[in-house]
């Protein structure tokens, strides 16, 4: 077994065929800095180029409210985050957290009561706490933010800082907010190989997912099986690939979940407006008499979701990097964030069909501890269960964004913190980056800046 | 020169040795074709300084005296600033000065968004069709300064544009409802004597003049960092490789022709038919931001501006592969024959029952198209396939 070890973690050590495009044939091969994911696929078909750079329009654009003199982007709200996508995608990338005292600006609070193993949609409110609205509609609240600063250690003795964001609900407008409600912040991921991640494989997914841990490797990736909203197709249950806790079975049903509850606008996919029984100024304000994002506009906001490009890697052949890489492979990392996968070759879009991909992503559920649970949160089953993101293009974000904050609610001020916040599932290969010198715990996150 | 261009054809008879030796006496050109960018690019950004001082004059005459014709006049001298400002364009997408983002607190961003930013939200600005006290303008909590602006540009959202050539477009035109013409907002928005329309004319009036200086500011910066200084930018640029040079070149031709012009600007017009999704909708001035558009890639290609005239990228590419060189400047000839016969305004040529009108706009997204390719294929045989990160 040893002899094996070491000679696999040689073959680690050299470049892999093809991994410098991560998105394969759909890798955006010419535009690094900035704009680095605006593009589309490199292969996009000609017939598709027109409808994305529409969908892209539409993703940019902000609605405004019902009645207006625009046709096509009437209908914001009620109560909505944000007024489109662009404004918490910022250059089809990452959300900052805001600081403390700042507006919520692409970060959205999930809120609920648990019951069970459930959470419950919080009377007055619903599921997720709108801060913005249009005329004559109260807001839900304003959220705020106060972080909890803790000192630790690195083995060589070398001492790091964590903070841990608590939030609370101000100038309540519904209600007054139980004592016990859970708190769920999620963050703006970047936009970029979605419809890649939606073409791998059910079987390969399935592969290795471990819920019972049967190999004792302290792995318990799970599927996260979904419905979607009901009289829509298909009706059996999907693989949950997208969102922080992989709610979301397809691209459209997380493009149609966020432009109804991030911006109150009603689509094919959730026709109905997001207002709770309780706020009855929400349920009478103007409306427009149909879905306000017909489908034939939605489905292009999918198309355009599905093929943004993900950028070329750099400095995949350096030393320092591919020793990282092994590195990375060392202390167990690609046991979830699995790096290579082939997509199906029978997909809607030909652009994503048979390509070889590198997301490093399981698209699982695992416990990552009481460290990143959600707040308040005592017997829910996913309170402590978040789905590996990928790390494709993580590099980027911050020449893309301009900051470097990560995980489902920003917390991680570095590429570093983010490893060091690990726990649960990924306690073992946390603990093993905090046993390595400088140097290696240096490479790592250079390997992680490459990609 | 020629004597060289033979010896290279006589190399690649011998197709091994003959790639490398080719490919970098082509690069070798890129010392002249280098210089010979930077120096249009110098030009460019010169002309753009001085066509927006010509618009705040404009603009102070107008203030000082707002009538039809006062209006009319400032209206015009807008769209001359845009001629050589859109020629400069292509400058973009590889982290240069005009859009470059700073990554540590010592830096500051490429003034792009400040400048040139659209889409915009009218009502982040003023009054719109739906709302009468809409905007910067109405609101009087803010006070107009160049700081106060710099500030509200892209706060809460991309859409947001408060200052820079679009803004100062739709304070100068308001709205376009209009099927045959561009927007029509009375000069008396700008009247202060009480008998003005609309209410914050002094604050309108304000918003206008801050913003033209604003420009005239982030325009010069423009021009300093591509003049021959020690710390310049331009130094650093031509300090570079031969390949970098030409990556960062074709980078911004490749952008700008596919994505930007030909995908951002063209197809999602052509694909919901609704002026909205015009560039310059208030003005009507967008077939003019896609000829010269064309004209800043082809300035570049044939190393070309004004009294500027070098050695060029097509020079070099001509060095490597003449079929390859012609073929390009063909193509990008064909470009701007398109754009040049596009009908105005642009909203007309694009509605859904012009059918000749949406063919030309075709036949453009099709040219750029083509030239996109050819420049990808440029990039691809000097082996420039690696993006950096600036």
């Amino acid at each position: 077994m040893v002899p094996l070890l070491f000679f696999l973690s040689c073959i680690m050590a050299t470049v892999e065929e093809g991994e410098e495009y991560p998105g394969g044939d759909t890798t955006n091969t010419f535009l690094g800095g900035n704009n680095a994911f605006i593009l589309p696929a490199e292969n996009i078909l000609v017939e598709n180029e027109m409808h994305f750079y529409s969908g892209n329009s539409f993703f940019n654009q902000p609605w405004v409210e019902h009645p207006a003199s625009t046709e096509s982007r009437d209908g914001l709200g009620p109560l909505y985050n944000a007024r489109s996508c662009a404004a918490c995608h910022f250059k089809d990338g990452r959300a900052k957290p805001p600081d403390v005292g700042e507006k919520f600006l692409g970060l959205v609070l999930q809120i609920g009561v648990e019951e069970g193993e459930d959470y419950l949609p919080l009377d007055g409110y619903g599921s997720q706490l709108q801060d913005f609205s249009v005329q004559g509609v109260p807001v839900e609240g304003v959220p705020t933010v106060q972080y909890e600063e803790s000192t630790h250690v690195f083995n060589d003795g070398s001492p790091y800082t964590l903070i841990k964001p608590y939030y609370d609900i101000e100038q309540t407008n519904y209600g007054t907010i139980p004592e016990e409600v859970v708190i769920s912040p999620r963050i703006a991921p970047a936009m970029i190989g979605l419809g890649l991640l939606e073409a791998i494989d059910t079987k390969d997914i399935e592969y290795y997912a471990d819920p019972q841990d049967h190999d004792g490797d302290g792995i318990s990736g799970q599927i996260r099986w979904v419905t979607l909203p009901e009289s829509t197709q298909p009706t059996e249950a999907m693989i949950g690939r997208f969102g922080w806790k992989a709610s979301k079975a397809s691209v459209a049903h997380q493009v149609g979940a966020a432009y109804l509850h991030d911006m109150g606008i009603t689509n094919p996919l959730f026709p109905l407006n997001n207002c709770d029984i309780e706020q009855s100024e929400c349920l009478d304000a103007p409306q427009e008499e149909t879905i306000e994002i017909r489908q034939e506009l939605f489905d292009k906001v999918v198309l355009y979701s599905s093929l943004l490009a993900v950028p070329m890697r750099r400095e995949w052949t350096d030393k320092e990097v591919l020793h990282g890489k092994r590195l990375f492979h060392n202390i167990g990392c690609d046991s979830c964030h699995i790096p290579n996968f082939t997509t199906s070759c029978n997909t809607a879009l030909p652009e994503v069909a048979c390509q070889n991909i590198w997301p490093y992503t399981d698209l699982l559920l695992h416990d990552m501890g009481e460290g990143l649970a959600d707040q308040e949160s005592h017997s829910h089953t996913l309170r402590r269960e978040w789905r590996t993101p990928p790390l494709w293009g993580i590099g980027f974000i911050e020449i893309v964004n301009g900051h470097t904050r990560f995980l489902h609610d920003g917390r991680a001020r570095s590429l570093e913190e983010a490893i060091l916040w690990h726990g649960g599932e990924g306690n073992v290969s946390k603990q093993q980056y905090i046993d390595l010198d400088e140097q290696d715990r240096s490479r790592i996150v250079a390997f992680l800046e490459s990609l | 020169m020629n004597t060289f261009k033979s010896f290279a054809l006589l190399t690649s008879l011998i197709p091994a040795i003959s790639c490398t030796n080719t490919k970098d006496s082509a690069l070798s050109l890129m010392d002249d074709a280098g210089t010979t960018y930077a120096d249009i690019v110098l030009a460019s950004y010169t002309d753009s300084v001085s066509s927006a001082n010509d618009l705040h004059d404009a603009i102070n005459a107008f203030l000082t005296n707002p009538s039809e014709s006062t209006l009319d006049n400032v209206r015009q001298v807008w769209k001359d600033s845009r001629e050589p400002y859109l020629q400069t364009e292509v400058y973009r997408f590889y982290d240069g000065p005009i859009d470059h983002e700073a990554v540590t607190d010592n830096e500051v961003d490429g003034p792009e968004g400040l400048l040139n930013a659209w889409p915009l939200d009218e009502s982040w600005i003023d009054y719109t069709v739906d709302n009468d006290s809409s905007g910067i303008v109405n609101d009087t909590s803010i006070e107009i300064t160049a700081a106060n602006l710099l500030d509200l540009n892209e706060d809460g959202g991309e859409e947001n544009v408060a200052t820079g050539y679009h803004a100062v477009e739709f304070l100068l035109w308001g709205q376009d409802f209009s099927e045959s013409g561009p927007g029509a907002r009375p000069y008396t928005d700008f009247v202060t004597d009480g008998t003005g329309t609309a209410s914050n004319q002094d604050r309108r009036s304000e918003y206008l003049t801050v913003a033209s200086e604003l420009m005239i500011v982030h325009l010069s910066d423009l021009k300093t960092a591509w003049m021959d200084t020690e710390d310049s930018y331009r130094t650093d640029f031509l300090a570079e490789s031969s390949e970098e040079q030409l990556r960062r070149i074709l980078t911004g031709m490749i952008i700008l022709s596919g994505f930007e012009t030909g995908g951002e600007r063209l197809q999602a017009a052509l694909d919901s038919g609704d002026q909205e999704d015009e560039h310059s909708c208030f003005s009507d001035n967008t077939h003019r931001d896609m000829i010269q558009d064309i004209q800043g890639v082809a300035n570049v290609y044939n190393g070309t501006y004004g009294s500027v005239s070098g050695v060029s990228i097509q020079d070099v590419v001509a060095e490597l592969d003449s079929e390859l060189a012609e073929r390009l400047n063909t193509e990008i000839q064909d470009s701007l024959q398109a754009a040049q016969s596009l009908q105005t305004p642009f909203d007309n040529e694009i509605a859904i029952d012009n059918t000749e009108g949406r063919e030309r706009v075709q036949t453009l997204i099709t040219a750029l198209r083509t030239q996109e390719k050819t420049m990808e294929e440029v990039f691809r045989a000097f082996e420039l396939d690696v993006p950096v990160a600036e």
